[in-house]
């Protein structure tokens, strides 16, 4: 049986190595007349240390792509890989253990723990691993998200800002092969999201954090290393680091079909 | 992980404070009930402690029929103690007489029941050393005319030595003159026992007991074991008495009493038993909603690397948190609780020896692993639930928790389960020839599966049961009302369950209801045939002492007086109770024959006796057949059936062997009668009534009753029972109700944007209100169709078997009414908190919650 690997690399054997990987990738829901193909076939590579955006308008199918890149959700046919992985046939068990070491997860609406302070939270991914923990890590990334100072308020006496700042240390803690960050900016007004992309784009230089992003905001595209647009479930145009501006014109191109 | 499930908890209060009461009352009466109990327990073993303190052996009476120890058991010749003191080991003795005898109060009052009245006959300034009890005040009594009574009654009535008491001793009341003041062992007061004392010739004479003795305490000489002195003591005994050691002999009296201790505490379990199994469907529901609630959070954890076990762990935790707070405030209630009803027992006039509630170790760790036990059992299917909540529901909007397969079985498990326990209650009510625990068992198992196998069932029947128990208040409460009948169908899991925790108290209730009917029909039936006499004669529930017979016999007016002994005897092998009737028996009871007529009893002579039918079917016997029995004193009586009588199915005064009553008084060595019988010229008039009892007056424990006033006494002393059990079983229905408060609770909670909307169409609080109340009502009101329906269903079938005793299956409509009404009662109270947290809910807040 032909056994297939991902590539090694997009720019060849000498490029950074590619830590996330989908080939020929569909997602159909339901069956017979109902039932919708959210993909048709995506085929992508993420390097090690780059902020990915995926854009397109809403049923485009950005969403779904994240969440099978992510182990959330199985393709109805193609190949998902995570640092070297195949994770289409991975059982409950070994996805849990790969959340664990490998990915980091960003939501729209934070998705803290109520009754956990904003330091719990973000030590929580370690304790559920089972690790002792890295408190020097910890402080430092509570340092650095600025929420130093709050770190033993619980969610509910934090402003949306500084929640998605608590998610976005604890997407970090674990040091993951790649943090998925689904519309980080969807819940917050202009002024937070543009420090919150700062943020993110701060742990990919500063960390080398590799991260996929998924969003309809051109402001949080532009600090993209780059940009992927999605159109009725296909991968339609892929640019560089870009200003949001040019963003929001290829965006009106694809949308325009 | 702990901090997620203890801080989620903490977060959840009121959630978590209502699902830990209902935990509460369950556990607080397991352990009142042990509390009680024990505390009982120990009391009386220092009684028995005290009252050999000294001794070292003790001879006393015994039935030569029995091994059990019995108060009634026949004294044993005096020249038992002769033979006793000539042996060389023995040092000292103490001979004694144990009876019953009553104090009257000033008002004429007797005051303690027949079983807490002591008499003893023993003579004080013979080896006081051995006698438990102590001198306090005067001196011993010495000749006929004198007692000793306990300090506590002579407190209570305010006498001293020097006055005169009534007392009631085998015959009418007469007045003596306190020699002395005395008290038991070491306690002044022993719960509400009163005690007579008499020099021992005088007790001998009053109680029949002639050269006869009731107990000796031995003290040996020094050097002597007491297994010793007994074993040499042992041989000179006749069949009706027996020695033990001292220690032998304080924990034998003390293992009596906790046998009967030990019925009245399996009965509270029972009962806390039954309120734990409601506590746990409120526990399983209200953390089931709650799982469904957090299905958000329970994804986040797992895309941040929860694996499923550490969910799975995390719900049952706080189910055991929630279990082990609850158990360990619950057996501090149940402290209080055995307090309370000591205080209550009190009240009245049921004194329990003082000393502290005992708090034993087995207490505490049956209350808090039972009570733990219980909400981790019930944490583990919301708990499975909560393994199944999916990682991607963290980040889809509404994600709803995928059914379980279990759930996709559903019918066919329910049907299963509800066709297991009707298997098993129908062995258990059917089946030949089975132990009665093995029916207990099966019909409590069947029971319990039952309550199960419907609960499962509920979640199909709550749409069209809230659709039809809705409907009269749709048509009442508007538009509110109907929307509330909607509510209550829309997650039919929930009401399911909700209601299932009230139908279990309901129907047990009902059953409970529907058998106190047929048993007040079926007595009451019994009663109409066989009483054909004027009036009857009673002590209460306590045997009558005959020479109140023979003083009713002499008021103007009276036919016949026909006085029905009874003790215990042995024939065929078996314990049977015996009566003892006069010829004229048949005067004032109409004895319907199955062979034989009413000529019977009065040609009974000194071997005949007839039997009641269904001991005749069960050993063979018919007219002429003999049999041989053997009284408490060891004689062997022969005996001739003469006759079989066809005893009424709701029961008679008859046990299962009748003699005539010179025969008896022969055998026997009891002296009172079971059963008094008058018929007077002229029947029931109040001149005749006024006559019998000034005939009787100086009996105080004797009342005159028409045949009505008979019945009526003996059921309402059934509708006590019945009560008692209501209000035992009232503790499951406050458990369910904590439940309906809890859904409640929650489920506005989870529509707080929907009831937002509704107020921002112009909803009134009021009307959120009714909505609220409505749909509690509704959930009540399932919860009562099924608990009475399956009340009615097990009341059907247990009245099926115990039909060959007369208890007929009737409905008792206005009960279910009743309880139809507590339903909607419980419904409303119930409804109060989560009504208010509704129409409270800012209408702008609310719109904008989450």
């Amino acid at each position: 049986m032909h056994v297939e690997t991902p590539p090694a690399s997009a720019n060849g054997p000498s490029g950074p190595p590619v830590r996330v990987a989908a080939r020929d990738v569909t997602r159909r829901y339901g069956a017979g007349d109902t039932a919708v193909d959210a993909l048709r076939g995506v085929s992508l590579a993420v390097e090690e240390g780059q902020l990915t955006a995926v854009m397109g308008p809403s049923g485009s199918g950005k969403s779904t792509l994240m969440h099978i890149l992510a182990g959330l959700d199985r393709p109805s046919e193609g190949q998902v890989w995570i640092d070297s992985t195949e994770i289409g046939q991975l059982g409950d068990a070994e996805l849990t253990a790969l959340r664990r070491a490998h990915v980091g997860f960003i939501f729209q609406f934070f998705n803290l723990l109520p009754m956990l302070t904003a330091g719990e939270n973000v030590s929580l991914p370690l304790e559920l691993a089972g690790a002792n923990g890295d408190r020097a890590w910890v402080d430092e990334l509570i340092e650095r998200v600025g929420l130093a100072a709050r770190r033993d308020h619980r969610p509910s006496e934090l402003s949306g800002g500084q929640q998605q700042r608590v998610a976005i240390a604890r997407a970090l803690v674990s040091r993951p092969t790649v943090v998925f960050a689904d519309e980080p900016t969807g819940n917050l007004d202009s002024s937070t999201s543009a420090e919150i992309l700062e943020l993110l784009r701060h742990s990919v230089d500063a960390y080398g954090q590799t991260t996929v992003m998924v969003t309809h905001d051109a402001n949080a595209a532009a600090v993209a290393d780059r940009v992927l647009f999605l159109a009725d479930g296909r991968i339609v145009r892929e640019i560089g680091r870009c200003s949001a501006r040019d963003v929001l014109a290829v965006l009106e191109e694809v949308s325009r079909g | 992980m702990r901090r997620v499930a203890l801080r989620g908890l903490a977060g959840r209060k009121l959630r978590s404070l209502l699902t830990g009461l209902a935990i509460v009352l369950g556990v607080a009466m397991v352990s009142g009930s042990f509390v009680l109990t024990d505390t009982i327990g120990r009391s009386f073993d220092r009684i028995f402690d005290d009252s050999f303190e000294n001794a070292d052996v003790v001879v006393s009476a015994k039935e030569a029929t029995s091994s059990s120890a019995s108060r009634d058991a026949p004294a044993f010749p005096a020249t038992v103690l002769d033979e006793v003191e000539r042996l060389d080991a023995v040092a000292a003795t103490l001979p004694s007489i144990e009876d019953e005898a009553r104090l009257v109060g000033a008002q004429g009052e007797l005051l303690a029941a027949v079983d807490s009245s002591l008499a003893f006959g023993v003579d004080g300034g013979r080896n006081d050393e051995l006698n438990p009890l102590r001198l306090l005040e005067g001196e011993w009594p010495q000749g006929p005319g004198t007692v000793a009574i306990d300090a506590g009654s002579a407190d209570g009535e305010g006498l001293g030595v020097g006055d005169s008491i009534g007392v009631v001793a085998n015959g009418p009341v007469r007045d003596y003159r306190i020699a002395g003041i005395v008290q038991f062992g070491s306690s002044t007061s022993i719960g509400g026992l009163t005690i007579a004392v008499f020099d021992l010739a005088t007790a001998q004479a009053l109680f029949a007991k002639r050269d006869r003795l009731d107990a000796i305490q031995v003290a040996g000489v020094d050097g002597v074991a007491s297994a010793e002195l007994a074993a040499e003591i042992r041989p000179l005994l006749p069949e009706t008495a027996r020695v033990r050691t001292a220690a032998a002999q304080a924990e034998q009296q003390s293992k009596d009493t906790r046998s009967g201790l030990g019925f009245i505490q399996y009965v509270l379990l029972a009962f806390g038993g039954i309120a734990l199994f409601v506590g746990s469907f409120v526990i399983a529901n209200t953390l089931s909603i709650t799982v469904t609630q957090r299905v958000r959070e329970l994804a986040t954890l797992r895309t941040i690397g929860a694996s499923r076990r550490q969910v799975l762990w995390s719900v049952v935790l706080e189910g055991a948190l929630i279990g082990l707070l609850a158990s360990v405030v619950g057996l501090f209630v149940g402290l209080a609780i055995a307090l309370a009803l000591n205080e209550l027992l009190a009240a009245l006039g049921i004194e329990l020896p003082s000393g502290g509630l005992v708090l034993a170790p087995r207490t505490v760790v049956v209350s808090v692993l039972i009570g733990t036990g219980i909400a981790v059992a019930a944490s583990l299917r919301p708990a499975l639930r909560a393994t199944r909540v999916p990682p991607i529901a963290a980040v889809r909007e509404g994600a709803v928790l995928p059914a379980s397969r279990l759930a996709r079985l559903g019918l066919p498990v329910a049907l299963a389960v509800v066709g297991v326990a009707v298997a098993l209650l129908a062995y258990g009510v059917f089946a030949d020839g089975l132990a009665t625990v093995a029916r207990l068992l099966a019909i409590a198992g069947g029971t319990l599966l039952l309550f199960l196998g419907v609960a499962l069932l509920a979640p199909r029947l709550v749409s069209p049961l809230a659709w039809l128990l809705g409907w009269p208040g749709a048509r009442l409460g508007g538009v509110a009302a109907r929307l509330a009948r909607e509510n209550a169908a829309r997650n039919p899991g929930r009401t399911a369950t909700t209601a299932a925790a009230l139908m279990v108290g309901l129907a047990l209730v009902t059953f409970v209801s529907i058998l106190g009917q047929g048993l007040r029909t079926s007595f009451s039936e019994s009663v109409s045939e066989l009483f054909v006499a004027d009036y009857s004669l009673n002590a209460g529930n306590d045997p009558l002492n005959r020479s109140a017979a023979g003083a009713a016999a002499r008021a103007e007016g009276v036919e016949v007086v026909s006085a029905i002994r009874g003790d215990d005897a042995q024939a065929l092998g078996e314990r049977v109770h015996v009566n003892g009737v006069e010829p004229n028996v048949g005067e004032v009871l109409q004895l319907t024959w199955e062979s034989g007529s009413d000529r019977v009893p009065a040609e009974l002579g000194s071997a005949g006796a007839f039997v009641k039918d269904e001991y005749a079917e069960e050993h063979g016997l018919r007219i002429g057949s003999r049999l041989a029995l053997r009284t408490p004193t060891g004689d062997v009586v022969p005996l001739r059936v003469a006759g079989v009588f066809a005893e009424p199915t709701g029961g008679s005064p008859f046990g299962e062997i009748a003699v005539s009553s010179a025969r008896f008084d022969r055998s026997f060595t009891s002296r009172d009668s079971e059963f008094t019988f008058v018929n007077m010229r002229g029947g029931v008039t109040a001149a005749n009534t006024a006559a019998l009892e000034r005939a009787v007056a100086a009996f105080p424990e004797a009342t005159v009753e028409t045949r009505d006033q008979f019945r009526d006494r003996q059921l309402s002393q059934l509708d006590a029972v019945l009560n008692a059990l209501y209000a035992l079983l009232a503790l499951s229905v406050i458990v369910s109700l904590l439940g309906i408060v809890n859904t409640l609770v929650l489920s506005v909670f989870e529509r707080t944007r929907e009831l937002g909307m509704l107020r921002a169409i112009g909803m009134s609080r009021r009307q959120v209100r009714r909505m609220i109340r409505h749909e509690s009502i509704v959930t009540a009101l399932i919860g009562a169709a099924l608990g009475i329906a399956v009340g009615v269903f097990l009341a059907a079938l247990v009245t099926r078997t115990l039909s060959d005793q007369g208890i007929v299956f009737a409905l008792p409509y206005v009960t279910l009414v009743v309880f139809v009404a507590v339903a909607i009662a419980a419904g409303v109270i119930a409804a109060i908190l989560p009504a208010r947290r509704a129409s409270r809910l800012n209408v702008l807040q609310a719109l904008q919650y989450e």
